[in-house]
């Protein structure tokens, strides 16, 4: 998992998208197209590569009306898939 | 409405200063004087994100044998492609992939034909090759590209498999594709020489299991297992017409690299005809598409949506019949004569047949 002060970034050959053709949005990288839904899509608009791990799950919950707890837990799993992928980096 | 593919593989150019003897290009090259313009291919590139591709592969032949490759990427990122550079490293210059880093170029996926100069250099046909792939390798590095390694093995060079991992971590690679040599193109008339043998592909799948769950979050490893080996066809395409399409150095369209060796079907050209119409309407991209086409034990099979029935161009190769069950399937009434022909091809002691230079006579 990602710990609270972590920092999350799309690394360099990552980005996010719209996709025109089919709607909704895209994550592109290395030889690699994922679909994203709208949470993932709402999950990775706050990924910039400053704001902590922390800071995001705090900003989702506001934005969402949702438990932190629970907000950390979604995010924290979808991010940690990126990661492992190597589509995401985390510098601490 | 036909689902959009995602997928655009543009054989740029046939040329190459490399010769593999399982190169991916037709035994039929395009020649020099018949590939298309810089307009061309970037009018094929926006009609290719029009139509729903994202990813841009840019691969050959050498793609970098291309004088415009700079403004062809330049051309593909301002559709919006992402663009991937499939190379073997030569023809690349420092000063070449900066221009491609400004261009906007995506990501480099470097051949491996090796993990020394003796292997590498004898395989490419070219001396000094690994060498210069490597200084190569270091600038990509240097600029900071993303960067697939993509060993291609067989027979003569599975045994440096471990070594190509460590070649991808020293490199600082993200992703390595251990590609089993698939036979098409050339691979299938050199597949005497370059079988591997059922120990060595067993062999293969265990050092990669293994390599997957010590270098887990460091590197990614994609695996092509040898499919004449295995119980089940591979994926191919992800289905035919399904999720990518190829574009000839000439501008024919092809469902996938080796396509033109079905008898029967009839390619068009991107030259005359545009994109999205060829993906919908050329009856070659609807003949093997979803699975109205196959017939038993494909038609019946549990996993026929997951693997399609498997390469339509290996069936037309093994079986005689595009529309039959991939030979590598266990399910084939072929299989069984297959597997003792893998042993055979294995066993078997023949030069490599390299490819010539397109314009050159074949051999």
């Amino acid at each position: 998992m990602i710990g609270p002060g972590e920092v999350p970034r799309l690394p360099r050959g990552v980005r996010v998208q719209p996709d025109r053709v089919r709607g909704g949005w895209v994550l592109l990288a290395p030889e690699r197209a994922v679909t994203l839904d709208a949470v993932g899509q709402a999950i990775l608009a706050e990924v910039d590569g400053s704001r902590s791990f922390g800071e995001i799950c705090a900003r989702l919950a506001a934005a969402f009306g949702a438990p932190e707890a629970q907000i950390a837990e979604d995010a924290g799993g979808f991010l940690s898939a990126l990661r492992e992928r190597l589509f995401l980096e985390v510098s601490p | 409405m036909t689902r959009p593919p995602i997928a655009m593989l543009a054989e740029l150019t046939h040329r190459c200063p490399l010769a593999c003897p399982y190169c991916s290009n037709p035994l039929d090259l395009v020649r020099g004087a018949a590939e298309m313009g810089t307009e061309d291919w970037a009018r094929i590139f926006r009609e290719a994100a029009g139509l729903g591709v994202l990813q841009l592969h840019l691969s050959g032949g050498e793609p970098a044998a291309r004088r415009d490759l700079v403004d062809l990427v330049a051309a593909a990122r301002a559709a919006g492609l992402y663009t991937n550079l499939i190379t073997s490293g030569i023809g690349l210059t420092a000063a070449r992939l900066k221009a491609l880093d400004a261009a906007g170029l995506d990501h480099v996926q470097l051949s491996l034909q090796g993990t020394d100069a003796a292997m590498a250099d004898a395989i490419g046909g070219l001396e000094g090759a690994f060498a210069r792939k490597l200084e190569v390798a270091r600038q990509i590095g240097e600029i900071g590209f993303p960067l697939t390694l993509n060993a291609v093995l067989h027979r003569r060079n599975l045994h440096q498999l471990p070594r190509a991992i460590e070649m991808a971590l020293e490199l600082g690679a993200r992703r390595l594709e251990v590609a089993t040599v698939q036979f098409h193109g050339w691979a299938l008339r050199n597949r005497d020489a370059l079988m591997p043998t059922r120990e060595q592909a067993r062999e293969a799948g265990r050092i990669v299991a293994e390599a997957r769950a010590r270098l887990r979050g460091r590197l990614v490893i994609d695996y092509v297992p040898a499919d004449y080996h295995g119980d089940y066809p591979k994926r191919c395409m992800g289905g035919w017409g399904s999720t990518g399409l190829n574009v000839a150095p000439d501008g024919t369209v092809l469902p996938c690299h080796a396509a033109q060796t079905i008898p029967g079907l009839e390619f068009w050209s991107a030259r005359e005809v545009p994109l999205a119409r060829i993906w919908a309407e050329n009856p070659a991209f609807n003949a093997y598409r979803g699975t109205e086409w196959m017939a038993e034990p494909c038609r019946s099979c549990e996993r026929k949506t997951k693997d399609f029935g498997g390469c339509r161009c290996q069936a037309m190769a093994l079986a005689g019949d595009a529309g039959a069950t991939d030979p590598t399937c266990v399910k084939s009434p072929l299989h069984a004569d297959l597997a003792a022909r893998a042993g055979a091809h294995a066993a078997a002691d023949a030069a490599f047949v390299f490819r010539p230079a397109p314009g050159r006579v074949a051999v």
